[in-house]
């Protein structure tokens, strides 16, 4: 306990690690996860832009990428960080690693909720006289605004996790302190206590998107 | 005037799968569709009535044959011109297909909104349609909010934001309860009468066509089968698919199980009287069956009254003398058609 209390300095400076690179993470791969969702949904067969080859590839790098462990996943793509000049350790390095990993499980959670409009009410907006392009950008994610939120959590809490393995290219955050100053030193309090923080967070996050889809879909 | 015309228009729609064969929704269609007029196309599930139907707001577009709506050829236009042309043309739907996300004033809007309106115009135009259709109350309701009813009444009202010339129902009523229908039906009605809408309906159901059309046009297999005023079809379909819609709603000639207890209940001889237009013929008939004697009752039947032209059957059950019958069956059928049902054995 008393050693918890020296470290409780560096506990916030982790704490504050974790979310700035969930953060940063989640608004980059949330955002070009968004827009490979969005792109997913329009060119399958049958929908405002129909495209066979194209739905057909990015299908397949969706299918190929989101299922990679992330810690093999963060490896992986160090190459990629450095070929594009960015570091290839440290929390930039996460919040790249974690922006890739999350954009092909985020696209994928954009696909189904776009999805669940009725195709009915598409024709609706057609036959309203509403471009194609339109509805794709306005009327449907307003009319999917439910469900993308609660799926936006459900990666959220997905992206911390990944942030505690970020410790591992030397991003800080909670996941290394807990090694380095619990595990490592035998002291499960430390520990303990990354994991009462990381239950916060998490349940935080939980509360406030699911307060936020509900009033979107008002029940 | 012709506001609507498809001149041999087939649709056909490409394999789903790789061993199925493309599907022709539509085969070779032509047909007109006056200003101002209620046309109704009736068929069963698959008959091709809902392609038509989406050929005339370009939500289709024909494989071959053209669809010109007031003078224009729409198969030729581009996207822009077709949302004009949409805005011409309204349409409402049997899931009513609200949006979800959008107030009952949001979902009148919409069309109004895509059309670039201002704001204080939609304003306007909006608490109008909404007083028109009869929920100025409810602007600010969730569609979830609503009966079935209101639902299609909000479905109409964005229907016509836009002031379009013709209104497309696909089904309007087919999810809604007898009660219900016969509201939404009293208002396309007034749709009709009061804002001169032409109105295209597509139903499987006959008395739809009845309470609402002027004209009915059958489909089977993306083909027209039948098409005529609507008295006329009720009450001569020649197509058997067309007399089985009619039966539907129309059950006055006895049949099967029916017959047979009539004959088992009656044993004297049983005609069919065809009752069409002049009641005249009605009474010359029982003049005549009293004249010779011959007394009647009347065993089963009903009269159909199409918009103040009546047609419908008449079974009566005769006892008299052989001999007086005869005679007096003779005399009426110079004033009207007279079926013989058969005797008992």
């Amino acid at each position: 306990m008393d050693r918890l209390i020296d470290l409780l300095p560096e506990l916030w400076d982790a704490t504050l690690e974790t979310l700035y690179v969930a953060t940063s993470g989640f608004i980059l791969g949330g955002l070009a996860g968004l827009i490979l969702g969005m792109a997913l949904y329009a060119t399958r067969a049958g929908s405002l832009f129909p495209q066979r080859a194209v739905f057909g590839v990015l299908n397949v790098i969706v299918n190929t990428f989101r299922p990679i462990p992330f810690i093999i996943l963060l490896a992986a793509v160090q190459p990629l960080a450095r070929g594009l000049g960015l570091p290839g350790i440290g929390a930039p390095f996460a919040i790249f690693a974690i922006a890739i990993a999350s954009l092909f499980a985020i696209s994928r959670i954009v696909e189904q909720n776009l999805l669940t409009v009725r195709p009915g009410v598409i024709e609706a907006a057609r036959a309203a006289g509403a471009s194609r392009a339109r509805i794709l950008f306005r009327l449907v994610p307003r009319e999917a605004l439910g469900p993308l939120i609660l799926g936006y959590t459900f990666i959220v809490v997905a992206l911390i996790d990944m942030t505690a393995m970020a410790g591992v290219v030397a991003a800080g955050g909670l996941g290394q302190f807990a090694i380095n100053f619990g595990f490592k030193q035998f002291n499960p309090w430390v520990t303990w206590a990354a994991v009462l923080i990381i239950i916060v967070i998490v349940q935080i996050v939980q509360l406030v998107g699911n307060a936020l889809g509900r009033r979107v879909l008002r029940r | 005037m012709t506001l609507i015309r498809l001149s041999g228009v087939t649709k056909t729609f490409p394999a789903a799968t790789r061993d199925a064969q493309p599907v022709t929704a539509v085969d070779d269609v032509t047909l007109e569709i006056a200003a101002g007029e209620i046309c109704g196309i009736i068929g069963y599930s698959g008959a091709g009535k809902s392609t038509v139907l989406r050929l005339v707001n370009a939500l289709e577009t024909p494989t071959s044959g053209t669809v010109e709506v007031d003078g224009v050829d729409i198969t030729r236009l581009g996207e822009r011109g077709l949302r004009r042309l949409r805005g011409d043309i309204g349409m409402i739907f049997q899931q009513f297909n609200l949006f979800d996300s959008r107030t009952v004033a949001g979902n009148v809007a919409y069309p109004l909104e895509v059309a670039g309106r201002s704001r204080a115009e939609v304003r306007a135009r909006v608490a109008e349609l909404l007083e028109f259709v009869g929920l100025g109350d409810k602007a600010g309701n969730y569609p979830e909010q609503l009966s079935g009813g209101q639902k299609q009444r909000v479905g109409i009202a964005r229907a016509l934001a836009t002031s379009p010339r013709i209104l497309l129902a696909d089904e309007a009523t087919s999810a809604l309860d007898p009660d219900t229908t016969a509201e939404v039906l009293s208002l396309l009605k007034r749709v009709n009468v009061e804002l001169g809408v032409t109105i295209l309906v597509i139903t499987h159901e006959m008395d739809v066509i009845r309470t609402l059309a002027d004209r009915v046009v059958v489909m089977e297999h993306g083909r027209i089968i039948e098409e005529g005023a609507v008295f006329d079809i009720l009450s001569a379909p020649r197509h058997a698919a067309t007399a089985r819609f009619v039966s539907s709603i129309i059950e006055d000639v006895p049949t099967g199980d029916d017959l047979a207890t009539l004959r088992s209940r009656h044993p004297g001889r049983i005609v069919t009287l065809d009752v069409r237009e002049g009641a005249a013929a009605q009474a010359d008939v029982f003049a005549a069956l009293s004249t010779h004697g011959v007394r009647f009752e009347v065993v089963h039947g009903g009269i159909n009254d199409i918009r103040g032209r009546v047609f419908g059957h008449l079974t009566l059950a005769l006892t008299g003398e052989a001999d007086a019958v005869d005679r007096a069956l003779a005399t009426a059928s110079a004033f009207a058609e007279l079926t013989e049902e058969g005797t008992r054995g």
